[in-house]
């Protein structure tokens, strides 16, 4: 087979659609006014303005289009809805956020913030496949309790979340729910009136829009205080002038996303369902990570854990043949660090290793799936050869963890005995 | 900008020697065999040596790792064939990083894992050597 360029990433991020080029390309150079001005050129800009934010509340159903607040990004939300929140409502609703364990890190880590700053923090463990108990929450929830913040979906593992039954929780209580649907826009229908939620954010770069822009919806009941501050734009809760390219192009790919929602989703999940069913019968000694494809998961995303090779290896070789994923391997990230959703879902530490995301989009085709069923393998074996657990294990020194054996010390005891002395 | 195709993670050695590894493997009835993980990110190399009259005549490597890991152990095993078991015991990971055209700074800990399996490998063949003078000292009292 021809070697082809296979982008496997979407859950990172995603080229923007023609048309959301094509639409934010006069709000460059012919209406390039600024939306807060009172003449003709703001006047113009408003009018693209107001069009996009109807478009974006539609695609989540919103009661109304005044309860969108455009940031940079879904980081910026993330921020805002936290710790805008935090300050808005610390005086009357109280000092404590319940958080999933496995959040995004601009989740985790605004929350971490805050609890330099008062605030406490319970953290929600999550089963073996990512999933938040909702009754775990309801028991996480005290009288100081302000906030609940969960995700409608894991960036990592595609775990879906039971966000609407956690919302009739804190719907009962009288709790504010924020949902992180970062991972989830673009490839699942979301309606925070159903959900229950009043504070949900996303990044429409995830789904065919432009990067530099992020919605946060906050619908009356939650009051979020500025971090940003300056002018009165997005209704003073956050100054600055409006990134309007970017908004016009959220706009348009929120509209593609609501009218193309069926056949995208249909599509990914047969890729997504070939792609596993290949995997699982060409390469022995791997885990899916997450729950199987199915209600429980994301239709774009796989993230699995090759046992006994490493996942920058497994990333890099990959990339050789044109095929780009990500990992949640130690070596790919800068701290040196297996993801905390893995931590969280107790991978052991040899599988975390091993660990390759691949998220697939609507232009991915059968052929490239096949492409990669071909070449993964290959990748793998390659990598096994050169592994020296792969022979230990051929030899019984060290045991499987996927299927174990019965022979052999298992990965961990045997990476203790040899890391004797440390790295440095 | 150039083609999506032209970027690489590391320089062009470190993917050379990732891509198409030298030495990959275990030298049959080795002399010394050292096999070494590190704390920091669970990366766990294997080195094994022939030596002959005081020098390693072939060295070949065992690696689960990221590229960078892969590449320290190739270019290690090079390296070090042909030295004597002093040089080799002087051998540093700074020989790795700057053969390599230099690793990002998060990964120079994958050149000390390089390090230190090669000199693993030399405690224990000279563990052996010992164990050998001293098996025929036993032997012959």
């Amino acid at each position: 087979m021809d070697k082809r360029s296979v982008y496997l990433d979407h859950q990172t991020t995603t080229p923007v659609l023609e048309e959301v080029l094509q639409a934010m390309l006069p709000y460059f150079r012919e209406a390039y006014g600024s939306p807060s001005s009172l003449h003709r050129y703001g006047l113009q800009v408003r009018e693209g303005l107001k069009e996009a934010r109807q478009q974006v509340a539609r695609m989540i159903n919103a009661e109304s289009d005044e309860d969108l607040i455009f940031t940079s990004g879904g980081t910026e939300s993330a921020n805002l809805a936290i710790k805008g929140f935090a300050d808005a409502n610390v005086r009357t609703k109280g000092n404590h956020i319940v958080v999933s364990a496995i959040e995004h890190p601009s989740v985790m880590n605004s929350v971490e913030y805050l609890t330099k700053h008062g605030f406490e923090v319970t953290q929600v463990p999550v089963d073996t496949i990512g999933r938040i108990n909702p009754e775990d929450v309801r028991a996480a929830i005290t009288p100081k309790t302000a906030l609940v913040a969960v995700h409608l979906v894991n960036h990592d593992i595609g775990t879906i979340q039971p966000v609407k039954e956690i919302g009739k929780i804190t719907a009962e209580k009288g709790i504010a729910l924020y949902a992180d649907a970062l991972a989830a826009a673009g490839w699942m229908p979301i309606d925070v009136q159903d959900l229950g939620v009043q504070l949900l954010s996303f990044s429409p770069h995830h789904f065919y829009g432009p990067k530099g822009i992020g919605v946060l919806y906050r619908n009356r009941k939650a009051r979020v205080t500025s971090h940003i501050h300056g002018g009165v734009q997005e209704g003073g809760r956050r100054a600055g002038t409006e990134n309007v390219p970017a908004i016009i192009g959220a706009g348009v790919a929120a509209d593609f996303a609501v009218r193309e929602m069926a056949q995208r989703v249909e599509h990914v999940a047969m890729l997504q369902k070939r792609l596993y069913d290949g995997m699982w019968k060409k390469i022995q000694y791997i885990k899916l990570n997450g729950p199987v494809p199915g209600p429980l998961r994301i239709c774009n995303t796989l993230n699995l854990s090759t046992e006994f090779i490493e996942g920058e290896g497994q990333l890099l070789l990959l990339d050789y043949q044109g095929i780009a994923v990500a990992s949640g391997s130690s070596c790919v990230s800068k701290s040196l660090k297996v993801s905390h959703v893995l931590s969280a879902i107790k991978l052991d530490h040899a599988l975390a290793q091993g660990n390759i995301i691949m998220s697939l989009g609507k232009d991915n085709t059968v052929e490239d799936v096949d492409y990669v069923l071909e070449t993964f393998p290959k990748i793998v074996d390659k990598l096994r050869n050169m592994s020296p657990m792969w022979k230990e294990f051929e030899e019984g020194v060290i045991d499987s963890v996927i299927s174990p054996t019965g022979h052999g010390k298992s990965f961990t005891e045997h990476a203790a005995a040899v890391s004797g002395k440390a790295a440095h | 900008m150039k083609e999506t195709k032209e970027y690489t993670l590391y320089n062009d050695t470190v993917m050379d020697h990732f891509l198409n590894p030298r030495n990959m493997g275990d030298v049959s009835e080795a002399d010394g065999v050292g096999e070494v993980g590190a704390a920091a990110c669970g990366d766990i190399m294997k080195i094994s040596l022939k030596i002959r009259d005081g020098k390693i005549e072939d060295a070949r490597f065992k690696t689960f790792g990221c590229g960078s890991a892969i590449a320290s152990s190739s270019m290690a095993t090079e390296l070090i064939k042909g030295r004597t078991l002093e040089e080799a015991k002087n051998f540093s990971n700074q020989e790795v990083v700057d053969a390599l055209g230099g690793l990002p700074p998060v990964k120079i800990h994958c050149s000390v894992l390089a390090e230190e399996a090669l000199k693993a490998a030399i405690e224990d063949y000279e563990a052996k050597q010992a164990g050998k003078t001293g098996s025929t000292e036993l032997a012959s009292a």
